[in-house]
């Protein structure tokens, strides 16, 4: 049901708005400092398979509404929910995302403040980032037992992120308080690389130039929390990454990502698809009568 | 409605719940759900109406292109790698239609929210001007940094737009544009 809201919201935006030629990064994790154009809105619709010792395998996704409301700023709302094999499906919450630009110009080093409010129960499992100690086992209980927790979390990241020779860099640091309970303040990170497999662009236009794909690398996990910082007890992952920029203004992405200790799960491989549309901010204006 | 159909249907469910229990869950949820919808939409709206608030801002300055005299010397003096690149040309103008035209014009010539680029004040411009400039953005004014395209298709861009025949006299639109 939430897949099929998702889908049939991609086709009623591309009904009233303009595609815009996406040229995205491949991060599903990890943040860069670019924000969304100011006045488009992207939706992006994001599932990730993972395996489960000790219980049975899922699948998690989630929708992402990203709006560019100035060019430095961008809000998001995520609507998530899972499948777990053998036991049933379930929506597990949601999340609203601001990512504020911090300086006007390019420097070496690009700052982005991250905020976010999420209101999700205890089965949601999109991995969206991971914190403190946050293990394979927490993902175990049947969803009648863990959607019983209700967590309200504020999530704060510092992005930095670089260019270099056709090369990304991106750190993210990130601390979560859950506001439900009396639960530490709680530690992430998330690191990526990335490229393009051409720089310069082709003069047709085309599917498959090497330009439209780009390939890296990120790695993420925990850092404990206030009373036990560190990776003990903590889950760490290595995920390749590639997205594929096509023409027609989708964006594909594909992550196979890997457990780097037993906390882990073994295997998670994500896949994306996003749209981005131009000029929703003046379609909307238009719906209330405004002269954009 | 999404979250109890497979635990009434799935009858081999592990940690399966009686249908009263579910019955009392689901009102919240959906309470939930239903209360989402219209906080994202409020959420959006607020995005838009800043946004658009925001662009519509008048700039002290009356010049949409003086972010261009703002350009440090190092970026004036830099010279386009790619200037004798045939095809540079032909592929700025493919980037220019994904990326630059919806503010600024299919013909450059300058919409509601990018003026024209056909202006002395960009024809002018030395070829790192307008790098630095493309590079940069003008955040405050709504044009995005698009250091997130590789340098050569930046500079591809570059030879696009100075490929551009001039205008004789200053776009009708600069002045009315957010950003340059």
């Amino acid at each position: 049901m939430l897949r099929l809201v998702l889908v049939s919201s991609l086709f009623a935006l591309a009904s009233v708005t303009l595609p815009a030629s996406a040229q995205e990064s491949p991060y599903i994790v990890t943040y860069d400092h670019y924000l969304e154009e100011p006045g488009s809105l992207e939706v992006e619709y994001f599932s990730t398979y993972g395996t489960q010792r000790a219980g049975n395998d899922w699948v998690a996704y989630w929708g992402e509404f990203e709006y560019g409301a100035t060019a430095w700023w961008t809000t998001e709302v995520y609507l998530d929910g899972q499948s777990t094999f053998n036991d049933g499906t379930l929506f597990t919450g949601f999340r609203w995302e601001n990512r504020f630009r911090v300086l006007q110009r390019e420097h070496f080093i690009n700052p982005v403040l991250y905020v976010e409010y999420e209101q999700i129960n205890g089965a949601d499992k999109i991995l969206k980032e991971i914190e403190g100690h946050d293990v394979e086992a927490d993902n175990g209980d049947p969803n009648a037992i863990a959607r019983q927790e209700h967590d309200h979390e504020l999530e704060f990241k510092l992005i930095l992120s670089k260019n270099f020779k056709g090369w990304n860099f991106a750190q993210n640091t990130i601390a979560v308080k859950n506001l439900t309970g009396g639960n530490p303040w709680e530690f992430g990170y998330a690191i990526g690389a990335s490229r393009p497999l051409a720089l310069k662009a082709s003069s047709k236009r085309c599917s498959f130039c090497a330009e439209n794909f780009v390939a890296g690398v990120e790695m993420y996990g925990g850092l404990g929390d206030r009373y036990s910082f560190g990776l003990n007890d903590t889950s760490q992952y290595l995920a390749p990454v590639v997205a594929w920029n096509l023409p027609s203004d989708w964006t594909l992405r594909l992550s196979p990502g890997f457990g780097l200790n037993d906390n882990s799960h073994r295997f998670l491989l994500r896949w994306g698809v996003s749209r981005e549309f131009s000029g929703f901010g003046a379609a909307l204006g238009r719906l209330f009568g405004g002269h954009s | 409605m999404i979250v109890f159909k497979s635990i009434w249907t799935s009858s081999n469910a592990p940690g399966l719940i009686p249908l009263s229990v579910t019955m009392k869950i689901r009102r919240p949820l959906l309470r939930r759900i239903f209360c989402l919808l219209p906080c994202s939409a409020f959420v959006l709206s607020f995005a838009v109406a800043f946004a658009q608030t925001n662009s519509a801002t008048p700039s002290k300055n009356n010049s949409v292109y003086a972010e261009l005299a703002k350009a440090p010397q190092k970026a004036i003096a830099r010279p386009n790698p790619l200037a004798t690149d045939s095809d540079a040309i032909p592929a700025g103008a493919k980037l220019f239609a994904q990326h630059c035209a919806e503010c600024h014009g299919d013909m450059a010539d300058g919409g509601k929210k990018g003026p024209s680029l056909l202006a002395p004040e960009v024809q002018l411009a030395t070829p790192g001007t307008l790098f630095w400039l493309l590079s940069n953005g003008v955040v405050r004014r709504g044009m995005p940094v698009w250091s997130k395209l590789p340098e050569p298709q930046r500079w591809q861009l570059v030879s696009f737009i100075k490929s551009l025949p001039p205008a004789s006299q200053s776009a009708p639109n600069a002045e009315n544009s957010a950003h340059p």
